[in-house]
């Protein structure tokens, strides 16, 4: 039994780390504003926004799994508060941050438009600190992590994101101002009259 | 109290180089309680002098009922054919202030700015200091640019930030600096107060017209032999505003009336009999606004004129609304060619489609004034049009 | 009272989304910023296309967009 939650513990965190990826991926294509096949600018933002969901679920299983795993170790205070956990404190550590950082991203974007969208974007960039903790915590926790497929699926994970993100700096501007030709300089008006 | 000796000549009569000769010539200030002023206020009719025209009293009790209000006296002024705000700031300062305290005084506020363009800051300072007003002044340095003298422009520029218009609603009577309602009135609206405070409504009616009482300043420019700041009551006519400037020095073909967010009016004997009101001027698209009034001579050419005044619209936007920062330069890129090039009828068609794209998309009314100044060129000066497809200009130059 | 859309022009960035959302009240201008089709510059919202309206509202990335009754209609009055 306690074999059964460690591997659904370690199985439900491989596919938030990939949902997580996924919701970065398209954080930054929704950013762009630039629409995919098949999925304008407001359905990217839509999927954005379900994948994110589906992976705080899957968080969630997470979480409750190890919680009730006795080989895991973990406190309930362990899930909010890191670094002070009994097993691998620095790398579950990190897993509490990412987690910490998720609920934030999640409730500032429910939020939004309480918050308003300067806040809510300087909130937002806590992304790019979740993400590499939970990619961190997925290879330092793992009891597999020397082995071949978890790492081949972290790297996938982050190639995706990296890709992302030089297609993204790489790319034209979001915003699709036409910019307009110069316009001759008044010669001074007094002149004029 | 003194009488002004001429009946017409009330702003400029009460020049005043120090408080202590201010105080001479007016007399103090009467100390009269916020619900007495208002009163006597409404009973004047004071209409806005900064371009809008809209009834003071009105201003004064949206902003009166509430707590912690501001007052903004705006002397920003940031249109280059009007310099009345300047010429009162530097003519009579103290009566300016007179009116911000008594705006004060009605509006319970209890903090107070004048928003003055920077080269006359220091000077105003010292004006500032000789005074005693219960609720002190800040003086605020005003940029140059256009946009500089807009309501919420001014709003911002006294919470100390870019003076940048800013969308309404909230309108700064309920949120203005800071969160607090604010009064934003013109510095010759306030100045116009100091004087219905001391003399009463019934002598501000005395002169000019039912609707809009009282007496405006003019800023006549252009074509005339003496182009400067002059009084007169509201409702005289467009000719009798250049005889005060000395007449027009040449043939004039059409007055340019409200500034660059104005529109073109031409010179015909019919027109120039047009009192400057806003009803009378109406089929032109036209209004008094802030007094400004520039007579375009026959030697220039009114679709060059205009081009250049829209580019220099085009370059003073904020940068803030897609609509105005792109659509204004397209405009003036469209005039410059209807002026110097080869004015099709595709462009005159797509000058007033862009237009139409322009006009109201904005969060203030740069974009919209300057649509009604092309507008009014387009009919104002269809027969120039008509000139220059033939290669020749009615003002017999032009880079054709 | 009829409810109207307003844009916060100062925010708007043209990304583009409510022209997605709202076909039938908006199109885009020649650089990209919507455009009313009715010809007024703040489109009234028909009850028809409230849900829709409301979803272009909250889904905007600048929150530029804003519903609000017209207050000074002639025959306002009419539920």
């Amino acid at each position: 039994m306690t074999d059964a939650l460690w591997y659904f513990g370690r199985g439900t965190g491989v596919t938030v780390l990939v949902l997580f990826s996924l919701v970065v991926v398209l954080g930054i294509v929704t950013r762009s504003g630039q629409p995919l096949p098949g999925l304008p600018r407001f359905a990217v933002a839509a999927l954005h926004r379900t994948v994110s969901l589906a992976a705080l679920a899957f968080l969630t299983l997470h979480v409750l799994t190890l919680l009730l795993d006795p080989y895991a170790q973990l406190r309930l205070e362990d899930v909010v508060l890191p670094f002070r956990a009994a097993y691998r404190p620095a790398w579950q550590g990190l897993g509490t941050v990412a987690l910490d950082l998720v609920v934030l991203l999640v409730a500032s974007s429910l939020l939004r438009q309480r918050i308003g969208v300067r806040a809510w974007r300087w909130l937002h960039w806590a992304a790019y600190l979740c993400w590499p903790a939970a990619v961190a915590h997925a290879i330092g926790t793992g009891t597999d992590r020397h082995s071949g497929w978890l790492l081949t699926v972290v790297v996938a994970c982050a190639g995706a994101v990296g890709a992302a993100g030089i297609w993204r700096l790489v790319g034209r501007s979001f915003e699709p101002d036409i910019p307009v030709a110069r316009v001759p300089p008044p010669t001074g008006l007094a002149g004029l009259w | 109290m003194t009488e002004l000796r001429t009946p017409t000549q009330r702003l400029l009569a009460a020049a005043a180089s120090s408080y202590g000769r201010h105080v001479q010539l007016l007399g103090p200030l009467p100390d009269v309680s916020g619900e007495r002023v208002r009163q006597l206020v409404q009973d004047s009719g004071l209409t806005g002098r900064g371009g809008a025209g809209f009834p003071t009293s009105r201003k004064l009790a949206a902003v009166a009922g509430r707590r912690r209000a501001v007052v903004v006296a705006n002397g920003a002024e940031g249109e280059p054919a009007s310099s009345k705000d300047r010429v009162l700031l530097l003519r009579a300062p103290h009566l300016v202030l007179d009116g911000v305290a008594v705006a004060v005084r009605a509006t319970g506020a209890t903090e107070a700015f004048l928003y003055a363009p920077d080269d006359l800051a220091d000077r105003l300072q010292d004006v500032i200091r000789q005074r005693a007003d219960p609720v002190g002044v800040t003086l605020i340095r005003a940029d140059s640019s256009f946009i500089a003298g807009q309501e919420t422009a001014a709003v911002a520029a006294a919470e100390g930030r870019p003076a940048v218009p800013r969308s309404v609603p909230p309108m700064p009577f309920v949120s203005g600096v800071r969160g607090r309602p604010t009064l934003v009135n013109n510095v010759e609206t306030l100045a116009q107060l100091g004087l219905i405070i001391r003399y009463g409504p019934d002598w501000f009616r005395a002169i000019g017209t039912a609707d809009e009482p009282g007496s405006r300043l003019l800023t006549v420019s252009g074509a005339v032999f003496r182009p400067g700041v002059y009084e007169a009551p509201t409702g005289d006519t467009l000719a009798a505003a250049l005889r005060l400037a000395g007449g027009a020095a040449g043939s004039v073909q059409a007055l340019l009336v409200g500034g660059y967010h104005g529109a073109w009016v031409p010179w015909l004997p019919d027109t120039a009999g047009l009192p400057l009101t806003r009803s009378a001027l109406a089929p032109y698209d036209a209004a008094p606004g802030a007094g400004i009034l520039v007579a375009l001579p026959r030697r220039r050419c009114g679709l060059l004129a205009t081009a250049e005044i829209v580019a220099y619209l085009a370059g003073q936007n904020a940068g803030q609304c897609g609509p105005c920062r792109n659509g204004l330069p397209t405009l003036a890129g469209q005039l410059w060619e209807l002026a110097t090039g080869w004015p099709t009828t595709g462009l005159v068609r797509e000058i007033s489609r862009v237009a139409g794209l322009v006009d109201g998309r904005g969060a203030c009314a740069h974009p919209t004034g300057t649509v009604r100044l092309v507008r009014s060129c387009l009919r104002v000066f269809s027969a120039d049009v008509e000139l220059h497809r033939a290669g020749r200009c009615a003002a017999g130059r032009g880079t054709r | 009272m009829t409810d109207r859309l307003r844009v916060d022009w100062t925010r708007c960035r043209a990304r583009g989304l409510c022209l997605e959302l709202l076909p039938e009240l908006l199109t885009a201008d020649d650089w990209g910023y919507p455009l009313s089709r009715s010809g007024e510059t703040e489109p009234s919202v028909p009850r028809w296309l409230s849900a829709h309206a409301e979803r272009a509202v909250v889904e905007c990335p600048r929150l530029a967009l804003r519903i609000s009754p017209d207050p000074g209609e002639p025959g306002a009055g009419r539920p």
